[in-house]
């Protein structure tokens, strides 16, 4: 138990946590206005790594232009999904937009299964990405280095948005009150077409770390880690921004800190950790440590 | 005079639901190796799955993804009472002693399959019903993720992610579609007694049921234990008919088939169970030769691998859109027809067969 | 100016509104008066379409507005101020008449318009950055109404803004709508307080479960006898 080993936990932690904070936040922005828990949000990251392999191997486009492109491709299937299967239902009940969310989510992992087999293809990022130095106890990548500095900069950028830009402003209107900011003049459906933007984009970052991360790609890679962005956003309080992120980042901390410290026979128990932590907290502060202790949002 | 429709009558409706399929069953229950029964067989298993997820979510307004947990309850525990003494030897070894040495006919082993996932559901009843709506959904899918890690990890009670082999073949068209008329009526019956009238309460306004003197919370355990219990005893059937049961059968895909079974087939009807049952399992059939890459006039079409799975999600999501109480609705022509004496009782009434009769009769008239 | 016709809104299975026609012509302060479920919120959900309307036709300033989406009719300078105030609890005051300002692009006139609000309601140049869930009854309708006045809006809907208000709060609410008339914007007013609304108006039409059974200059309903004992609480 030397130091090394728990800081070297906790930067994997903050590392994942990064990961999962810039997943979170789409899942919050997409909830806290439409109250839609949108489940091919985590497949969403799976197309965009999909793409960015694409175009990475058989059009050998380098990596940035891929992945700005990628972003781009994927704001757009984002937004044919907001459109098709989630405005029609708009106004449903709760499980209509559950049920749609995770018929898409099944449409887009099976469709990436028929183009592309369901086989894990290799991932791999050029090695100065990747290679770890040390800084006194502790080693990072240069990736490492990014995603942290990424994950910073969209947090600051979003911010800045919401509390000065008028569509930020909108945004946060629309999710505390929908009728009158129609009143407004505020056009619902360009709000919600530029969250499920931000959300897309911000998606296919976090896919290129985590595929980065674990080397491999696959139909399914991005539904569990896109499930445990969700519980973060839970246990922070969905819904809110600051407590999406404050969540994906205890989340990513005690699920490496379990992973290090429990006994070898439990690792499998990973995934089962993060969603016993979502319901346990649920059980004690419905809305999330940081939501509002209010009554049921209506 | 009101025209009097095909579907009214109780001699069609007899011939329909119960002669031809009873026949069907029969001829393919005497040729067990045939292709046509597997199929006939998983749905029979689906339509056992579908009815109990029918019941929670459909009628009782808890949106619940646990399913496949329950499943995976269900056919492991099942599977101890019916495994071979040298393949648990082998596989299980961690299981008490008595256990290994145990081997109790298929129906009882069912019901303790039932039972058991019964009360893992009664156990974690109580973090459920105090959550609504999508965190109820998503609470139940934390339960499928325990349950699978439990299984992987646990690997000398239940032989881990490797799975178990050798769980005899016990499903077959007799055993299973025993299951389902079972299910079936007691789901039917369930929902026209007065605790089903008080679920569909509960369901459609929660306060005005308390003030009826409606208890939520038992209402809500009780049937959550319920759907389980049909859940553990559909993951026994599944088990029993793949031979070879293993975490991986029982995650989050396969809650959602079921859910998606449900809604399309109709959520608030249990005869909805069947038709979504029905497409579920022979839709496949239909396209499996465009699957595996047709040849169309000339062209080699590309294998098309998970086509029918893409068309059930588009299914599912335009009947979201456009048809949300599904194929069925709230029809229950099926169990209605099954489930009544006057069916039965029509051969031998001299006036249904003039109503059969009236039906072609107008038809010609209005030519 | 706002011309309603013949306007039938069906609304959680009821014919809420059952053919009713108005106008309210440039500069007139205009009452629409009833008791609760008369019709009366709901026929203001139509006009701003957020209600469908299931037949008549509602034109503003000679255009068609019946299928207009909501957006674009604020856009048209008709701006709601809605039942209950809606203001945005989370946002603070300068944001919540930020958002009033949506529709405007031109940041020296909102300014200008920020500036004049701030004026006509110094209670809320003192709470600019608080957050608007901190407000009285009173001071929420004040900015419920400074908001809408942020779009520079050509008439003005609203929903009752007496609901809920002391009756100080009340008098100084009904001030403003007078101040806002003086200063020549069109208003529609809805309201349970028929008094003060008949008071303050030019016309008034009553309304009964969802139709119109009185309609004429304030100045006289007021001294109708059957508004009186409807409405008035009796001939005094």
């Amino acid at each position: 138990m030397t130091t090394s080993f728990i800081l070297g936990m906790l930067m994997s932690g903050l590392k994942l946590g990064s990961i999962y904070a810039i997943v979170a936040i789409g899942y919050s922005i997409v909830y806290g206005i439409l109250r839609l828990i949108n489940f091919a949000h985590g497949d969403i990251m799976t197309v965009g790594v999909y793409m960015i392999l694409v175009l990475m191997n058989k059009a050998g486009v380098p990596l940035f232009a891929s992945v700005i492109l990628s972003m781009g491709f994927s704001v757009v299937v984002g937004l044919l999904i907001e459109r098709l299967a989630y405005r029609p239902i708009r106004d449903a009940s709760e499980e209509a937009t559950l049920i749609s969310s995770l018929a898409v989510s099944s449409l887009l992992q099976n469709i990436l299964q028929m183009v592309f087999s369901a086989q894990r293809e290799p991932f791999i990022l050029p090695t100065f990405l990747t290679e770890s130095h040390k800084y006194g106890i502790i080693s990072l990548s240069l990736i490492n280095i990014i995603t942290f500095i990424v994950t910073a900069i969209f947090l600051v950028t979003l911010y800045f948005v919401l509390t000065k830009t008028k569509i930020g402003i909108a945004m946060r209107a629309c999710s505390e009150n929908m009728k009158a900011s129609r009143l407004m003049g505020v056009s619902i459906n360009k709000v919600v077409m530029f969250s499920f933007a931000i959300g897309s984009a911000l998606a296919v970052i976090a896919g290129l770390l985590l595929a980065g991360e674990y080397k491999t790609v696959y139909p399914t890679l991005g539904f569990v880690p896109g499930l445990k962005a969700f519980c973060a956003a839970v246990i922070g309080g969905i819904g809110s921004l600051g407590g999406a992120v404050a969540g994906a980042f205890i989340i990513g901390v005690a699920e490496m800190l379990f992973a290090g410290l429990a006994p070898t026979s439990m690792t499998a128990y990973r995934d089962a950790f993060v969603f016993l932590l979502m319901v346990i907290v649920l059980l004690f502060r419905p809305n999330g440590i940081f939501g509002s202790t209010e009554g049921e949002r209506s | 005079m009101k025209k009097t429709r095909l579907i009214d009558c109780n001699l069609f409706r007899l011939l329909c639901f119960v002669i031809i399929p009873l026949a069907v069953l029969v001829i393919f229950a005497l040729k067990p190796k045939s292709y046509v029964t597997g199929i006939i067989i998983t749905m029979g298993i689906y339509i056992v799955l579908c009815a109990s997820q029918n019941l929670i979510n459909g009628f009782s307004g808890m949106f619940s993804m646990g399913h496949a947990a329950f499943m995976a309850i269900g056919a492991y525990i099942s599977a101890f009472f019916t495994l071979s003494t040298n393949v648990k030897q082998s596989m299980t070894p961690g299981l008490p002693q008595w256990l290994i040495n145990t081997q109790i006919p298929f129906g009882f082993a069912l019901i303790i399959g039932g039972l058991a996932a019964a009360i893992v559901a009664v156990i974690i009843g109580f973090p459920v019903c105090r959550t609504k709506g999508h965190y109820l959904s998503v609470v139940t899918l934390a339960l499928v993720v325990v349950v699978k890690a439990v299984i992987d990890n646990q690997s000398d009670l239940t032989n881990g992610s490797r799975g178990i082999a050798g769980v005899p073949a016990k499903s077959n068209i007799v055993t299973v579609y025993i299951c389902v008329v079972i299910t079936l009526f007691v789901m039917y019956r369930l929902l026209r007694s007065a605790y089903g009238r008080g679920l569909i309460a509960m369901r459609d306004d929660p306060v005005a049921a308390q003030t009826l003197g409606i208890n939520l919370v038992t209402k809500k355990i009780s049937c959550f234990a319920i759907s389980a219990f049909f859940a553990g005893v559909g993951g026994g059937l599944w088990g029993h008919y793949l031979t070879t049961i293993s975490s991986s059968n029982f995650y989050f895909m396969k809650s959602f088939d079921i859910v998606e079974i449900s809604i399309i087939g109709g959520m608030f009807s249990m005869s909805g169970a069947i038709v979504g049952s029905a497409l579920f399992t022979i839709l496949p059939e239909f396209l499996a030769p465009l699957e595996g890459g047709l040849r169309l006039g000339g062209i080699k079409l590309p294998t098309m691998f998970g086509l029918s799975n893409i068309i059930m999600a588009v299914i599912l999501i335009l009947l979201i859109i456009f048809r949300r109480q599904g194929l069925m609705g709230t029809n229950e022509v099926v169990l209605d027809t099954w489930f009544s004496k006057e069916t039965y009782l029509s051969l031998f009434k001299p006036e249904e067969y003039r109503k059969l009769a009236n039906v072609f009769r107008k038809k010609e008239k209005t030519d | 100016m706002l011309r309603v016709e013949d306007l039938i809104v069906r609304y959680g299975g009821i014919t809420a509104v059952d053919g009713i026609s108005f106008h309210v012509e440039q500069g007139e302060c205009v009452a629409l008066i009833g008791a609760n479920g008369a019709g009366k919120s709901t026929t203001l959900q139509a006009i701003s379409s957020l209600l469908k309307v299931a037949s008549g036709k509602i034109s503003f300033c000679g255009t068609d507005i019946t299928k207009t989406p909501a957006d674009a009719i604020v856009k048209m300078g008709l701006v709601q101020v809605p039942e209950g105030r809606q203001i945005f609890t989370k946002l603070s005051v300068i944001e919540n008449l930020r958002m009033g300002a949506y529709t405007n692009s031109d940041q020296s006139l909102e300014k200008k318009n920020r500036d004049w609000v701030m004026e006509l309601f110094p209670i809320l140049k003192e709470r600019a950055r608080q957050s608007a869930g901190t407000l009285s009854g009173g001071e929420q309708q004040m900015l419920a109404i400074g908001r809408a006045l942020m779009s520079s809006p050509k008439m003005l809907l609203l929903d009752e803004p007496s609901m809920g208000l002391s009756p100080i709060m009340t008098q100084s609410v009904f001030d403003v709508l007078k101040h806002l008339k003086d200063n020549g914007i069109t208003t529609l007013l809805i309201e349970q307080n028929a008094y003060d609304a008949l008071e303050i108006s030019d016309r008034a039409y009553i309304m009964e479960t969802g139709r119109i059974t009185l309609e004429g200059k304030s100045a006289d309903l007021i001294k109708d006898y059957r508004v009186k004992d409807a409405y008035l609480g009796g001939s005094i």
